[in-house]
């Protein structure tokens, strides 16, 4: 017994020290980012890379955030951050709204082909981005949307409407029919039951669905590099650009800065609410 | 309150009928149980009367009114289902309101109703309260508080009581019978306890298989049950059914039953349905509840109905108020209800009476009572 007890403790530290050393080589990037964003860049240039900055200044994260070139103009990063802010609110509500409906509409109303309907907008989950380019940029050009924002956030709803509605109707088909039955026959009406049942009861999968479309959005290059221009780019794009510019002394500090900033909001959706995110994903998965 | 007619009513899945052809009608203030065991399509027609699912085919009226193709919500029913179904984001107060909100009815008025179920069902130190920070009987009390509030023509309830604890179960039923009695309305109750039938029904609706096998008042459901099934379903302990042959005698009617190893034991039977008299000579069931049997003591006569017999005792099952005492006739079971403080033992035998005055017999190749 003891010696098999001892064995535990043994291999548990075993796996404590595996853990660790994992944790260390996931964070190591994030620490090469951060140090090396705070030096001068002298210092990067003749210095090492791991080690903390001897001089720490700030400059290069105010040159990334207002002044560095990207455009025409020496904007800094701050009008992409804003496009991206147009083009993410509005998509992600949109797109949840949307899931929210579909779900509600999938799992209360088993009409014919119910099930087909779901299959095929699970099946647009899978479709690769790069194969709608061609067919959407045109779609662009007829709504008159091509080279906006608006454009943006029309193809971004389109794309995540498979992943919200899938989210919801999981949801929802473990969701106790009574209660929908009792709101019929207490008179509440198609939208009644979904704004006053169903969406109260929502809280765990609405956050799922904004976290996973907020970060998805924000993160996402293709759409955007295609379909936008100088006007529109989100920030996705305004730091390739950054990064890539082939004019001048490439400004690994400032790079740094930008790719910090550029994910600070999706840091920030995570840490507030990743608690919540596993916990609604279980909710949604354990009945569908 | 109101009537309420079920006209040829049918319900079918594909080829699979889970209703076949129910017709009943409701006089006003009626308490309708149906009851049967599961899959006996009782909650589909419940759901048919909610409007929650379409009937294949027939007609339901409400007042004479045709409700067939109207929405639940048109129908002014209320159900208090099984789950309770509150409504887990709103206060109890806001539960009770919600059927009146949704029907537009002044604030005003709202406030005066929920306060007034409130007081009924002395819920009203629980209005500001979730939910789920109320115990089953009190969210039970809260689900019944709802369907009253909006004081529609009908009442339905979805096994209400199902998910309460024994003793629960049995201060809700009262209460539930005093509501009624209170109200006057006119209610469909659906149940799979025989009990809960017997003691809420001013008629009970008895289904099995989607076919409607007796439609009568309790007493006639437990006395002179339609057919074998109602009679072993009814009532606890089951009736008594017993293999006989139906025999003329000199003085009238008589059964032999057959106890195996000899020749037959012979009852002489008291007036009878004039029906029987087709049946002579055929295979019949006798059906006898528990309690027409009594212990023969010494100096005890015979009443005109009555009847003497020998058995032996095989187990005693005291419940308290009464003891259950299963015999062995002639190679079957056969339960009898007797004093609670009867001195009997396991393989004694002993002697009986047996009050003939409400047998039953059954068509043995049809099943169905002989009246």
């Amino acid at each position: 017994m003891a010696s098999s007890h001892g064995g535990l403790v043994v291999s548990r530290y075993a796996l404590y020290a595996v853990l660790l050393f994992l944790a260390l080589l996931f964070l190591m990037p994030i620490y090469v980012m951060v140090a090396n964003s705070f030096k001068p860049l002298d210092e990067i240039r003749s210095g090492n890379l791991m080690s903390l900055p001897l001089v720490w200044t700030a400059e290069p994260w105010f040159e990334a955030w207002s002044t560095a070139q990207i455009g025409v103009q020496p904007t800094g990063l701050r009008p992409y951050f804003l496009n991206s802010f147009l083009l993410v609110v509005p998509a992600v509500a949109i797109s949840t709204m949307i899931g929210a409906l579909n779900g509600y509409i999938l799992t209360q109303f088993r009409f014919r082909g119910a099930n087909l309907l779901f299959a095929a907008m699970l099946f647009s989950v899978f479709i690769p981005f790069q194969i709608v380019l061609i067919p959407m940029a045109k779609t662009l050009g007829i709504l008159g949307l091509a080279g906006t924002v608006k454009g943006l956030v029309f193809v971004n709803v389109v794309y995540g409407i498979g992943f919200t509605t899938l989210f919801f109707r999981n949801y929802y088909a473990a969701f106790p029919h009574e209660l929908i039955r009792s709101a019929r026959m207490d008179g509440a009406d198609f939208f009644g039951v979904l704004v006053r049942i169903l969406l109260p009861s929502s809280g765990p999968i609405i956050v799922v669905t904004v976290i996973w479309q907020f970060t998805n959005i924000w993160n996402e290059f293709l759409f955007g590099a295609s379909f936008s221009d100088y006007s529109s780019f989100p920030i996705t794009v305004a730091l390739n650009n950054l990064v890539n510019s082939s004019t001048g002394v490439k400004e690994y500090n400032v790079h740094f800065a930008g790719a910090f900033i550029a994910a600070i909001p999706t840091l920030v959706v995570y840490l507030v609410s990743g608690k919540y995110f596993v916990r609604g994903l279980m909710a949604g998965s354990v009945k569908g | 309150m109101a009537t309420l007619d079920l006209i040829n009513v049918q319900k079918s899945f594909g080829p699979t009928k889970i209703l076949h052809d129910i017709s009943i009608s409701l006089a006003d203030g009626e308490f309708l149980v149906l009851v049967g065991p599961s899959g006996c399509g009782k909650s589909t027609l419940m759901n048919i009367i909610a409007g929650l699912e379409e009937p294949s085919a027939g007609q339901l009226r409400l007042d004479g009114r045709d409700i067939t193709p109207l929405p639940p919500a048109d129908r002014n029913i209320s159900m208090v289902f099984q789950s309770y179904a509150l409504y887990p984001n709103m206060t109890v107060a806001k539960n009770i309101e919600f059927p009146l909100a949704m029907r537009k009815v002044e604030k005003s008025k709202r406030a005066e109703r929920v306060s007034s179920v409130a007081k009924l069902l002395q819920i009203e130190h629980l209005l500001e309260r979730k939910p789920r920070q109320l115990s089953g009987g009190q969210r039970q009390r809260v689900a019944i508080g709802r369907a009253l509030a909006r004081e529609p023509r009908l009442y339905l309830f979805d096994e209400p009581l199902s998910n309460l604890d024994a003793q629960l179960r049995l201060d809700m039923r009262t209460e539930i019978k005093k509501l009624h009695q209170r109200l006057g309305a006119t209610i469909v109750y659906v149940t799979h306890d025989q009990i809960e039938a017997m003691t809420l029904a001013t008629r009970i609706a008895v289904m099995k298989g989607g076919v409607l096998q007796q439609l009568g008042t309790p007493y006639e459901v437990y006395n002179r049950p339609a057919n074998i099934f109602v009679a072993g379903f009814m009532g606890s302990p089951r009736m008594n059914l017993v293999n006989a042959r139906l025999m003329q005698n000199s003085s009238g009617l008589a059964l032999d039953i057959q106890t195996g190893e000899r020749t037959p034991v012979r009852i002489d039977l008291p007036d009878m349905p004039s029906a029987m008299n087709a049946h002579i000579g055929t295979d019949v069931i006798a059906g006898i509840r528990a309690e027409a049997v009594n212990l023969a003591r010494a100096g005890m006569v015979a009443g005109p109905t009555e009847r003497v017999f020998d058995a032996r005792v095989e187990v005693i099952e005291p419940t308290g108020a009464d003891t259950l005492v299963v015999l062995d006739l002639g190679g079957n079971e056969f339960t009898v209800r007797l004093e609670p403080d009867v001195s009997l033992k396991p393989g004694q035998d002993a002697r009986f009476f047996v009050d003939l005055a409400k047998l039953v017999c059954f068509d043995a190749k049809t099943e169905r009572l002989i009246a």
